[in-house]
């Protein structure tokens, strides 16, 4: 096989598809805590990252002059979803969506409606309000929640264009805890499932993209890794690492050995 | 009560402040900014480039198109807001 065949079937995969659009990247990125703006433009260039998420807050009237967000980030080459982060009532996060689609870029929102200030947990019965509105009013509403099936299916029921459960809670770089319920939310959904918050390190991301999942979105792992720019180029290899390997079709597991090399043609011991 | 010798009752005064000056609660905060003619040039008195700015007035956004020709009135509560970094 020439290099580019075996590049052909190795990297074969469909994009990610969220309400009809197509996405270049399964790694989603946010843009908050990042020790500087260089740092970010170069730590999102290296992962390779197409959607980038931003937070809807009040303009500092006393800082004006200073250069926006959109000032460094390439809008041609980004594609930004607003989110709704802290915001613990479905009547504030529909505003803020409201407020964020007014910004003129697209119809999409990553929807977070908080139960509690200490782990960010999901407020499951605001989330589903506000996703019911939302998605009526035409956003492709992008949900964080929990990892449980059942609200999963609910958001799914109450028309959110894709769920977004946690792996852990948002910048605790735990990892992905619970693997059977993200494998078990991705087997039942039909919207795409692209787990937020809570990755850690590569090895989180390479795992989790391996329970099938269709993409995930990290902030912390990145500002908050030492090199956040290396870490963007270790997540996006993570990402694509994992994908293919789902895609690929793990080994089954054995709680016996078998081995590798033939069990036959050993020489016969030596009788001395 | 009227009984009381010297207390009046004077009606409400409104006067319009020959400054030509509004107080607006802009972002929580009150501010008494010279009568800006709509919501554009309240944006351009405060420094603010429209394109990177979503405003409501009273709570109700103000659409892009619209922001040259929604006028503001003494006591309006206004909230500009824009993308900053965030996860």
């Amino acid at each position: 096989m020439t290099a580019t065949t075996i590049t052909a079937r190795t990297q074969t995969d469909q994009p990610l598809t969220v309400a009809g659009r197509r996405f270049r990247s399964r790694l989603l990125v946010g843009t908050g805590k990042y020790p500087d703006a260089a740092t970010m433009v170069a730590t999102l260039d290296a992962c390779g990252a197409e959607v980038v998420t931003v937070a809807v807050r009040r303009v500092d009237l006393d800082r004006s002059k200073e250069e926006s967000l959109l000032h460094h980030l390439d809008t041609e080459r980004f594609f930004l979803l607003a989110n709704t982060a802290g915001c613990y009532r479905a009547d504030e996060a529909v505003r803020y969506a409201r407020l964020a689609r007014e910004a003129g870029f697209n119809e999409f929102i990553k929807l977070e409606v908080i139960g509690d200030q200490d782990t960010l947990l999901p407020d499951v019965a605001g989330l589903l309000e506000a996703t019911k509105v939302l998605a009526a009013e035409g956003f492709a509403v992008m949900a964080y929640t929990n990892d449980d099936l059942i609200t999963a299916l609910r958001l799914e029921d109450a028309g959110a264009a894709a769920v977004m459960p946690l792996a852990s809670p948002i910048g605790s770089g735990l990892g992905l805890l619970n693997p059977y319920s993200i494998r078990t939310i991705k087997q039942r959904l039909t919207v795409p499932v692209i787990v937020d918050a809570g990755v850690g390190s590569a090895a989180d991301a390479c795992l989790t993209m391996e329970q099938g999942v269709d993409g995930i979105l990290m902030n912390t792992a990145l500002a908050a890794a030492t090199d956040p720019v290396r870490m963007g180029w270790a997540m996006r290899h993570a990402v694509e690492a994992g994908r293919a390997s789902y895609l690929a079709g793990r080994m089954p597991k054995r709680e016996v050995a078998v081995p590798s090399s033939p069990v036959t043609g050993m020489l016969r011991p030596r009788s001395d | 009560m009227t009984s009381c010798p010297g207390w009046y009752l004077s009606p409400m005064q409104t006067v319009d402040d020959p400054a030509g000056e509004l107080t607006l609660q802009i972002n929580g905060e009150a501010r008494r900014v010279p009568a800006p003619a709509s919501v554009q040039a309240l944006l351009a008195y405060l420094g603010l480039d429209a394109r990177a700015v979503v405003v409501e007035v009273n709570q109700e956004i103000i659409r892009r198109p619209r922001l040259a020709d929604t006028p503001l009135a003494d006591g309006d509560s206004i909230e500009i807001v824009h993308f900053v970094g965030g996860g």
